[in-house]
């Protein structure tokens, strides 16, 4: 059992942060590694990616966004509770090298993700210009924390409530008008990382995504993961999660992603009737 | 004992009780429903007890067939049980799924004019029948060595060592990555075919008898080679399986509905998407199914999509019936629950709908032609035989490759051309000193039984090893 010894609502409730008792994992992992989480008997491997680590004191941090039923279920859990299994680190940690300038992108709950990558970056002593982004205000995440570890930090809502209003990628543009990049980092959601891409592509930086394909076991074993890059089929929970993200197929990905929506809005609509949520 | 045998004769095999197909491909229970004692002794009483038994030479760890059978005959079972353990530590498991046609009932006399000895039939009646009388004496245990083995993997293989060893008096710890015990026998081989139970109960007999078990871990990930034996392991079993799907590479794989047979069976069986929304792990359930390939693997994944609810399931096979690798009897069940074989038909492209999922496959039709390097005639395809079938879930079963998780993190571990672990077959020792593997990680996907004879073979080097070296 992994015990849940912090807990934080975030994003309006929308997003949660748990600290989680896990010494064995918080001893080894690296930037840009991921968990598979179990709540229960019956539950989903769920992957989840470290968003931070606490090595002495033997615990890893979550921040996942409320999305179904798995993760519905993962919100009732309070500090006290565990989780069945936890199961890490698992993927390939970022190759994380001083390469000058590197721009992090981030959007929704990506930034979570993108975190302890950009401090990675900035640790080794590189540059760091950050651009986060959400729908609106509430729902931004690690402003603070991402500000901590860049040198320049862009923010935007789609709506404009909160920083500049519009897209991660119109302030992407002017950045990269301003400055030349050595690498982009860019993870969030799927077409966000697509159009990204795109961009970062005809201003010629290389650019990193880290992608989210529906796993079981993450070890290789399913193939249930495969995404196609450079039109060659990986499984990204071994040769993944990160890619380059000019060779990704993101339609691939998009489609693949609904591949169960039908039993996933059924398993969520049961849940929240049951939990009279 | 002429007249004897004469009437010995007369006895014709005793057939297993089944469930109706029409009742079975609706759900997941146990096809096979075993012998009673009276049933068991009557099929045990044909055996001829040879001198020379040819049985036991079929049976990849030796078991001691005349011996056992003669006891159920004289209903001595808890004997009978004893007899299978001195070799065979599973043979519930083995009883049910060895390919017993080619191994011990392959070679039984009575088989050259008559049908073979039920021996499978009969290992798995002892076997049960001890579970449900209180399971037999758990086997002595040798003085403890203060030894410490770890045991990657706890498929049949690993599963081996560990009762081999433990009974030795080493302290054991089997590290798996899943999240439950049991390797292939848990999240490949369908309930239908071996209950779930039956495993947990061999799992459960080991650690009476001290086995430590630790689940959720990854060797190769979460922790390496060099840092078990930092944590204190004298010795390391690694028993990892295959574990690397394989696709055909053939235009259209990633559509969704395109299945490895890796990837369906372990969200039917190990995650029990049979039984979503009660547990959490949804499966696609298709109507117009193709499996493509013939062995075992594809034999589960044809009966389990039936199960679920398919309309109609093909096999998808370019050779011949005489080439496909199943077990006979499972061929024989898949055909009774009306699953149709399309052989000597090659997938060439799938093809999806607008939304990204699979709608039709194409296929082509093949004709025998020289053998190739297996002794198996080479299929060639047909010019202009070009067909499309639909399709709206296709499993592909065509076999595993080895997957290079762990191997990759230890550059001291030798492996040969295909990928797989290049390990002593006299003693199961790999080129890293202290570590020996075994099973499918070392010959390629194989059966049960050959992992666990190669974890028997293990022990007994890691044995001598721990009391004399290296
Ligand atoms: C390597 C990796 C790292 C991730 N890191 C994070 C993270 O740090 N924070 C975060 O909020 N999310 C992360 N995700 C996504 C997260 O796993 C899914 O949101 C979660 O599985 C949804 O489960 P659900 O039952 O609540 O939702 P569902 O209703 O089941 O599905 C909602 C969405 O999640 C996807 N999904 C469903 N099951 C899985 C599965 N087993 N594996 C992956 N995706 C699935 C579906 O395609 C769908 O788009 C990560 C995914 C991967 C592969
Ligand atoms: C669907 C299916 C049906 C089959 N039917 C039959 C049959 O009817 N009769 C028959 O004789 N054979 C059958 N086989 C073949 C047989 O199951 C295998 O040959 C046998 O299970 C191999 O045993 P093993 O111990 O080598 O490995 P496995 O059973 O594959 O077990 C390996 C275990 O190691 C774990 N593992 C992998 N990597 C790591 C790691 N890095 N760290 C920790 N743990 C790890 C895996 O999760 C797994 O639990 C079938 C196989 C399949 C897939
Ligand atoms: S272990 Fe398998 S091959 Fe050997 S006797 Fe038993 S069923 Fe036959
Ligand atoms: S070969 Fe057949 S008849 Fe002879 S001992 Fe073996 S099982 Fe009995
Ligand atoms: S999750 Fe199974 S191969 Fe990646």
């Amino acid at each position: 059992m992994f015990k849940i010894v912090g807990r934080e609502s975030m994003a309006g409730d929308t997003v949660i942060l748990n600290e989680i008792e896990a010494p064995r994992i918080a001893s080894k992992a690296k930037p840009g590694q991921f968990v598979i989480l179990k709540a229960n008997e019956t539950g989903e491997r769920i992957p989840l990616t470290i968003s931070d680590l606490d090595a002495n004191k033997g615990t890893i941090t979550v921040i996942y966004m409320v999305v179904g039923k798995s993760t519905a279920l993962f919100k009732t859990l309070g500090v006290g509770d565990a989780y069945q299994d936890v199961i890490g680190p698992l993927g390939k940690p970022t190759d994380i090298e001083k390469v000058g300038r590197v721009v992090c992108v981030g959007g929704g709950t990506g930034i979570a993700v993108l975190f302890p990558i950009t401090r990675g970056f900035k640790e080794t002593g590189n540059e760091v210009i950050s651009i986060i982004g959400a729908r609106t205000k509430d729902l931004l995440i690690l402003e603070d924390k991402m500000r901590s570890v860049s040198d320049e930090l862009h923010v935007c809502t789609d709506d404009g409530s909160y920083g500049r209003k519009g897209f991660v990628t119109e302030v992407l543009k002017e950045v990269l008008e301003k400055n030349k990049a050595d690498l982009a980092v860019a993870i969030g959601p799927v077409p966000m990382m697509k159009f990204v891409s795109k961009m970062t592509y005809d201003y010629n930086v290389k650019t990193l995504v880290s992608l989210n394909p529906i796993m079981i076991d993450g070890t290789g074993m399913c193939g249930c993961c495969r995404v196609s890059a450079g039109g060659e089929t990986k499984f990204a929970c071994v040769d993944g999660p990160e890619f380059d993200g000019h060779k990704v197929d993101y339609d691939n990905l998009m489609d693949r992603l609904r591949a169960y929506e039908q039993q996933e809005k059924q398993a969520y609509d049961e849940f929240c009737e049951s939990e009279a949520l | 004992m002429t007249e004897k045998q004469a009437k010995k004769k007369k006895i014709p095999r005793q057939p297993m009780s089944e469930r109706a197909p029409e009742v079975r491909k609706l759900n997941f229970d146990e096809v096979p429903l075993g012998y009673s004692a009276g049933t068991a002794m009557a099929e045990a009483q044909r055996c001829l007890q040879c001198k020379k038994p040819s049985c036991v030479t079929g049976c990849p760890v030796q078991v001691d067939i005349p011996g056992f059978v003669r006891q159920i005959a004289d209903g001595d079972y808890s004997g009978a049980i004893q007899t299978i353990w001195t070799r065979n530590s599973l043979p519930a498991i083995c009883g049910r799924v060895c390919p017993q046609e080619i191994q011990c009932e392959g070679e039984c006399i009575l088989g050259k004019k008559d049908e073979p000895l039920a021996i499978g039939n009969l290992e798995r009646f002892a076997a049960d029948y001890a579970m449900e009388h209180g399971g037999g004496e758990l086997p002595e245990k040798a003085a403890p060595t203060g030894k410490k083995v770890a045991i990657v993997g706890s498929g049949p293989s690993g599963l081996t060592v560990a009762g081999d060893l433990l009974l030795k008096g080493h302290d054991v710890t089997l590290l798996e990555a899943f999240h439950k015990t049991g390797g292939v026998l848990v999240y490949g081989i369908p309930e239908f075919r071996l209950p779930k139970d039956i495993v947990a109960s061999e799992v459960a007999a080991l650690e009476k008898l001290g086995l430590r078990i630790e689940v959720n871990r990854v060797v190769g990930r979460t922790v390496s080679l060099d840092e078990l034996f930092e944590e204190g392991y004298d010795a390391i079993y690694i028993g990892v399986g295959a574990g690397l799907p394989r696709f055909l590479n053939i235009a259209g794989e990633n559509f969704i509905g395109v299945f490895s047979a890796n990837e369906y069976l372990t969200r039917a069986n190990l995650m029990k998407a049979y039984l979503f929304p009660k547990y959490d792990t949804p499966i696609i359930k298709g109507k117009n199914v193709a499996v493509i390939g013939a062995g075992n693997v594809a034999m589960d994944s044809a009966r389990t999509a039936m199960r679920l609810g398919a309309e109609r399931v093909r096999i998808v096979y370019r050779r011949s019936r005489e080439e496909m690798p199943a077990r006979a009897a499972e061929i024989h069940h898949a055909e009774e629950e009306g699953i149709e074989f399309h052989l000597l038909t090659n997938p060439i492209r799938f093809i999806g709908d607008e939304n990204g999922r699979l709608a039709k496959m194409e296929c082509q039709q093949m004709e025998l032609g020289e053998p190739d390097e297996s002794g198996r005639r080479r299929p060639v395809p047909i010019e202009g035989s070009e067909f499309i079938m639909d399709c709206d879930l296709a499993v592909v079963a065509v076999g595993a490759g080895a997957n290079p998780l762990l191997t990759a993190s230890d550059p001291e571990i030798k492996l040969n051309s295909r990928g797989y672990i290049a390990a002593d077959p006299k003693t199961g020792k790999t080129t890293k000193k202290g570590v020996w593997a075994g099973g499918d990680i070392v010959t390629g996907q194989a059966t049960v039984i050959l992992a666990m004879g190669a974890g028997r073979t293990a022990a007994d080097s890691i044995h001598d090893y721990l009391t004399i070296g290296w």
